[in-house]
């Protein structure tokens, strides 16, 4: 099952190849994972997809806790939480495909950010879930970069991930 | 007045009462050997090969619970020194490492003797640093330390910049240490444990389980005085021989790929089994779906919560210091009014006997014109009053040794247990003689182990170390051999040592004296000559016999009640 867990770790240089190779040295799948310094410049927030069985999920929150740069953990996915990717998407859009393409970003809810004669370039925030959707309405032929930064996470009201 | 980082580092040394480092000097720590030459409170042992510093490290930190320090230069230094690095963060081992790095401002340009320490070490240590400022070091080297030896112990790696090392500042040790994104567990939870006793007491099939965890948090006592009170069977792995007394009526040797028959059938038929310090892997329970086939409640106490339910689901955890864990549980037993059910424990144990009979024990047939191997470690235990530190190398003669040398009491078994490293035994023994000066060593090895770091031989000479090397020849790869006779259709694929030194003449090369053993009849006699001589590093070359294997046997991804045993009971 897909499961989000955000972490707090030491802004250290080294912290994030130790979560990386946490996870490829035990085989464990990591589908995003996005990390920036916090309001407290010595803390980094890092947000990770991942999946697997049940046993194998415990195991990542217990590896990734024995990390001595971890901080604090929480699996968002165990309880509220909202999740928000960020996506620019340039597709080949002349004339009539432009209207088009404007069309379905706003049904997205997205914004043009960038316009040539040749392209289109789209922002898009939302959940991975969404930006997979907009990828299929535009279609792979139109498209020619995708940029995502893989998912940020956050608890539902309360719930407060915090030294 | 300022100190140069060097000075700082050998300060702190002192500061943490470190006797001794075993090291090797190199440009990148010119320094810190400089500064190490201008003192005499540390102590340092000059080993043949970085592998070897480790582990001696690692010898002496596990027979006397203190930290194992170690230096290395940069580049190779740090390289040679990854496998005993490796070595002590799979058993365990509090250890601090200090490899000298290419000065800062030629990191990353492929410098002369430069490799990513900080990244190379990272998944064998617990923790890493490269020290960037000299202002950083004391502080540290106050944090290595205490990492090490707190919590699930390991090895941290401390990486100083030469240029660092020659930096000045002011010293100050901190008198305290605190890390926020670090709580080692303590004490376990008290809910918990009541709830683990009312289960132990509930029992028909008991089992007690016990691991490295119990050496590492010093709770021999308190396993023990569990186990009487509650009368259960007990078993060690083999990182956890000698934290319960072998010659205990409860005790049930070893379980386990090479562990006995009752040991490995009461582990997999019992009711309730009670894990203390000990994590499943895949030599101790074999085929983890074969161990779920017969359902068991279980009980895990462990300091590492990763270690619980990682491998087997757990019914009830419990995360905490083993020996604070087991001191509260012994009270709660002490006041329970719960009565165990008498019956049952006797159906039990004669179960346990029975299976015992069944087995035949550890049992070899020994013959009178070659020497069989079980027979040399008999007559060791005998001949040594079972009372020796032996440290091994890996393969067949380790477990043999694990089997037949019964431990009575904690850290007198120095193992590579986890990483399975040849070439442990020799320089781990230089570690324990160290830590343990005027008590017996012994290093129990194979023809192949023994030539990966018989180096140190010179170290032994240089610094008098009186170890008795008992090498058990049988001219092949014995384990290897074994899996090959049982597994390969006999073909023996380069398990053949040819071409073997004359050992004895080696050891006398090395200034030591050497022995040749042929003759079973010689064997107790020959021992005794050896350890008589309470100086001399004795080099004992037994011609052992090349068919012999280690039995009981659980086949790898076999169940344990899959066990072989020997052909010939």
């Amino acid at each position: 099952m897909r499961h989000i867990i955000s972490l707090l770790m030491e802004n250290e240089a080294g912290a994030l190849s130790r979560v990386a190779g946490l996870f490829s040295a035990r085989g464990y799948n990591i589908e995003s994972l996005s990390v920036a310094p916090t309001e407290d410049p010595t803390l980094s927030r890092m947000t990770i997809v991942t999946s697997g069985s049940d046993a194998v999920i415990e195991q990542i929150n217990k590896q990734l806790n024995k990390l001595v740069d971890v901080a604090a953990l929480i699996d968002l996915s165990e309880g509220e939480h909202l999740e928000r990717e960020l996506m620019l998407v340039k597709v080949r859009a002349d004339g009539t495909v432009c209207e088009e393409i404007k069309r379905v970003t706003n049904v997205f809810h997205g914004r043009v950010i960038d316009e040539s004669n040749s392209t289109c370039t789209i922002e898009l925030t939302d959940t991975c879930a969404k930006l997979d959707g907009f990828l299929q309405a535009i279609g792979r032929d139109l498209i020619l970069e995708t940029v995502r930064t893989g998912a940020s996470g956050i608890g539902r009201g309360d719930r407060i991930l915090k030294l | 007045m300022e100190l140069t980082g060097a000075e700082i580092l050998i300060r702190c040394l002192q500061e943490e009462q470190v006797e001794y480092v075993f090291g090797y000097p190199g440009g990148a720590v010119l320094f810190i050997y400089d500064a190490l030459f201008q003192q005499d409170k540390v102590k340092h042992i000059l080993v043949r090969h970085e592998q070897a510093a480790v582990h001696a490290a690692d010898g002496y930190a596990r027979s006397s619970d203190k930290v194992g320090v170690a230096f290395v230069t940069s580049g190779p230094g740090v390289t040679n020194a990854v496998t005993g690095i490796a070595t002590a963060y799979m058993d365990s081992t509090p250890m601090v490492v200090i490899s000298g790095q290419v000065p800062t401002g030629a990191i990353g340009e492929d410098a002369f003797q430069e490799v990513d320490a900080v990244g190379i070490t990272r998944p064998c240590v617990k923790h890493n640093f490269l020290v960037k400022d000299v202002k950083d070091i004391a502080s540290t080297i106050k944090k290595a330390f205490y990492l090490a030896k707190s919590g699930r112990p390991g090895p941290v790696l401390v990486d100083i910049p030469k240029d660092v090392s020659n930096h000045k500042t002011t010293f100050e040790y901190p008198a305290s240490v605190s890390i926020r994104s670090y709580h080692p567990a303590g004490k376990g939870d008290s809910a918990q444990i009541q709830r683990a006793v009312r289960m132990l007491l509930e029992a028909k099939r008991p089992m007690i389980y016990a691991g490295g965890g119990v050496v590492l948090s010093d709770a021999s006592a308190q396993l023990t005085d569990l186990v009487r009170l509650l009368g259960f069977p007990c078993t060690n792995t083999l990182m956890g021989l000698g934290g319960f007394p072998a010659s205990d009526k409860h005790f049930v040797g070893m379980l386990g790929m090479h562990g006995t028959y009752e040991a490995n059938m009461a582990m997999q038929h019992c009711d309730v089994l009670l894990a203390v310090g000990a994590r499943f892997d895949d030599r101790v329970i074999g085929n983890v779906e074969h161990f779920a086939e017969i359902p068991r409640r279980i009980i895990h106490i462990d300091i590492d919560p990763s270690s619980i339910a990682k491998r087997v689901k757990v019914d009830l955890p419990i995360v905490g210091d083993v020996k604070l864990v087991l001191d509260e549980l012994l009270d709660v037993l002490r006041s329970s009014r719960q009565t165990l059910d008498a019956a049952a424990m006797g159906a039990w144990w004669k179960q346990v006997e029975d299976w015992r009979a069944m087995g035949g024990g550890l049992r070899y047939r020994n013959s009178p014109e070659i020497i069989k191997p079980q027979f040399v470690l008999e007559r060791l235990h005998e001949v040594t009053g079972g009372n020796a530190f032996i440290t091994t190398d890996v393969g067949q003669h380790q477990m043999w040794t694990a089997q037949y040398y019964k431990f009575d009491q904690p850290r007198r078994w120095i193992t590579s247990g986890g990483l399975g490293t040849m070439g442990f035994g020799l320089p781990a023994a230089m570690g324990v003689q160290m830590a343990n000066p005027g008590v017996t060593v012994a290093c129990v090895t194979g023809e192949g182990s023994i030539q990966m770091n018989i180096q140190e031989l010179s170290t032994c000479k240089q610094f008098r170390l009186p170890i008795k090397v008992i090498l058990l020849n049988n001219g092949y790869l014995g384990m290897v051999r074994q899996w090959q006779e049982f597994f390969h259709g006999n073909r023996y694929s380069e398990t053949y040592m040819d071409a073997l030194p004359d050992f004895v003449r080696l050891a006398e090369a090395y200034g030591h004296v050497g022995m040749r053993i042929e003759k079973p009849a010689d064997v107790e006699s020959a021992l005794k000559e050896a350890f008589a001589r309470k100086d001399d590093l004795v080099f004992m070359d037994f011609r052992t016999d090349p068919t012999e294997n280690v039995y009981p046997m659980v086949p790898g991804g076999k169940g344990l009640s899959q066990i072989i045993l020997s052909e010939e009971l």
